[in-house]
């Protein structure tokens, strides 16, 4: 995944490399293999299934207004979703790495429940919650005492919220173990060398930072993109106001019509994968210009 | 669903080598799977126990039935992947279809094989309102007056969901005589007061029994009713309009499965069964109409269904499902025209 030339000074590439750990030829053959069983063989299922449609039947339904708005729902949604979570995501690490509190180790665990929680009980809980006589959604609403008439569940920003549910963890959980290396230290060195606490905040905190809070964000964001479970509960699904492309994919598997689903999902994974690759360059951008963390 | 597959797949397996293993035994032990849609989860529980029970008093045998209930039309996807269903019993005779033409797991003239059309019950499409009925909802038209929201699944996604707007589109026809553009436009106006589309009809009662969005439910009439046993008949009241559908969910053994496994003679009894007395009183106490209403045994059940207009499928407004489907709910059919940005 990482594209980063972690190790410039040795430019070209050797296929073995000399090691004391014996076994390249073993390894190398069980990662191709497992790759491919895993990942390749059935994306490229998809997009020969996705082949089988007629150029202009696939320039029909990629230009549809309605797939172009859902597309731009599942895709907004995930990059706020995912903006969000990094900003939040390091705030909950930082406490989690920096202080010591009763109930630490719990608030750790917790972070880790949205990886198990099934997405469809997230969703309904999300959605009872947010819904307008839920309780956060009531305390939001016209009729609440807040008189904000805010509406959260049933709108793109309830799945801006289930999103942000769903990627929490992976941008603490990337950004933890690289906080829990830093050394008071440089923090210190930093402030006897005169830097306010915003300079050693954005100077050398942040700059250090920025290859896992980037890694974060892509995994945050890729997840988001996926995913189903949640939001359909939460999302209202109105047709070109809240309707998120997997729903799309989904109304075409209930025409029976494979085709059509495997070539919405083939336009989605090709920008999914432009965007990841994008992120990966600014990574490695961020690896030369900051330091490998 | 394919983990679940395979589950069952393997499952199969086990019993099949365990029924070879007591072939001389003298009482066989069988599995049947009744793949089903969502809302007969209670229907076929009641159901079962009663056919096993019948089903060992008549041959002795003994048989454990197992059910899979989800979306009609994925239930359907589900057996055409290989989902091992000896029966199906499905929302829509188009999902049926489907299994029949993309698998050719039984014949495409299925619907001659059982009485009714293979229809051993129907349903309809009713209004479930808060207590007290609020907003005055007695008609079709009533669910496009000002201030009103309307819950209903995604007639793309829910086989229930299409029975509810064929019921809206026959009540249309039936007040603008006939004219289709303002059918298209009352259907177009109906979807305006629709502030969710759930993916499937248990999600829409979700939403508004639990989380209480929405003035009006269009659900199948045991699914309201279900709502009254389960949230307290104090909270909803059923309003039946004038008019409505005639749902008709229908039913039939998969043929290829049933042979591999060796229960074709017992699929079929299951199947036939639910047109006994017994069977018919089972789906009327869980507020199916029954296709042969003088076959239930209990006549204040049938007291429980008003006598109202029930449009069929079949009738010309609609041509059946193989005229309807595409024309409606087909890609760039009228539902999606509806949706789609003027402009």
């Amino acid at each position: 995944m990482v594209v980063s030339p972690a190790h410039p000074a040795k430019a070209g590439w050797t296929f073995v490399k000399p090691s004391v750990v014996p076994g390249f030829g073993l390894t190398f053959g069980y990662t191709l293999l497992y790759l491919s069983l895993i990942v390749l063989i059935p994306i490229i299922g998809l997009f020969l299934k996705a082949a089988q449609v007629p150029l202009e039947d696939i320039v029909r339904i990629a230009t549809a207004p309605r797939t172009l708005n859902a597309l731009r729902v599942s895709f907004g949604a995930s990059f706020i979703a995912a903006l969000v979570n990094i900003v939040f995501g390091l705030i909950v690490a930082w406490v989690l790495v920096r202080y010591k509190f009763p109930g630490r180790r719990l608030m750790d665990a917790v972070v880790d429940l949205p990886f198990a929680l099934p997405t469809a009980v997230a969703g309904i809980a999300l959605s009872t919650l947010y819904a307008p006589k839920g309780w956060i959604g009531w305390l939001v609403s016209a009729n609440g005492p807040l008189h904000l008439d805010w509406k959260i569940a049933y709108t793109p920003t309830g799945i801006v919220i289930a999103l942000i549910f769903i990627g929490l963890p992976f941008v603490v959980r990337t950004v933890q173990p690289v906080l829990e290396e830093f050394e008071a230290e440089l923090e210190e060195a930093a402030a006897t060398l005169g830097a306010n606490r915003w300079q050693t905040i954005s100077m050398v905190i942040l700059p250090r930072l920025m290859p896992a809070i980037l890694t974060g964000f892509s995994l945050a964001f890729a997840r988001a993109v996926g995913e189903y479970g949640s939001v359909i509960f939460i999302a209202g699904n109105l047709p070109n106001v809240s309707e998120i492309a997997p729903v799309l994919i989904v109304i075409k598997l209930e025409e029976f019509d494979q085709a059509g689903a495997a070539v919405i999902a083939g336009i989605m994974l090709v920008i999914a994968f432009v965007m990841l690759f994008v992120i990966n360059l600014i990574q490695a951008w961020a690896r030369r210009r900051f330091g490998d963390v | 669903m394919k983990t679940t597959a395979t589950v069952l797949a393997v499952g199969a397996l086990v019993a099949s080598i365990g029924l070879a293993g007591v072939v001389t035994a003298r009482a066989a032990d069988q599995t049947l799977l009744n793949v089903s849609y969502d809302p007969t989860r209670e229907l076929y529980e009641e159901f079962n126990v009663a056919f096993a029970k019948h089903w060992n008093e008549t041959t002795g045998n003994t048989v454990t039935i197992e059910q899979s209930h989800g979306g009609s039309g994925k239930q359907a996807q589900a057996v055409i992947d290989g989902l091992q269903a000896d029966v199906v019993t499905l929302a829509l005779e188009g999902d049926i279809n489907a299994i029949a033409e993309k698998a050719g797991l039984f014949n495409a003239d299925w619907r001659g094989e059982l009485a009714n059309n293979s229809t051993p019950y129907t349903s309809t499409i009713v209004f479930l309102v808060r207590k007290g009925n609020p907003k005055a909802i007695s008609d079709w038209g009533d669910l496009i007056k000002d201030g009103v929201e309307v819950i209903t699944p995604n007639p793309k996604t829910s086989g229930g969901a299409r029975w509810n707007y064929l019921a809206a589109w026959a009540w249309s026809n039936q007040a603008n005589g006939g004219d289709e553009a303002k059918n298209i436009e009352f259907i177009k106006a109906l979807y305006g007061h629709v502030p969710v589309l759930d993916t499937g009809a248990r999600g829409s009662t979700v939403t508004f029994a639990q989380k209480e969005l929405g003035d009006v439910l269009l659900a199948w009439e045991n699914e309201a009713f279900l709502v009254l046993d389960e949230f307290g008949a104090d909270n909803f009241d059923v309003v039946y309009p004038p008019s409505s559908i005639l749902a008709e969910p229908p039913v039939t053994v998969v043929d290829k499965n049933a042979e591999a496994h060796g229960t074709a003679e017992l699929a079929k009894a299951y199947l036939e069964y639910l047109y006994s007395p017994e069977g018919q009183t089972i789906a009327a106490k869980n507020h199916y109409r029954p296709s042969d209403p003088a076959a239930v045994t209990d006549p204040a059940l049938l007291e429980a269904f008003p006598k109202i207009d029930l449009i069929s499928i079949d009738d010309p407004l609609f041509g059946g499902w193989a005229t309807a489907q595409p024309k409606h709910f087909g890609d760039g059919g009228i539902f999606d025209q509806i949706y789609t940005p003027q402009g």
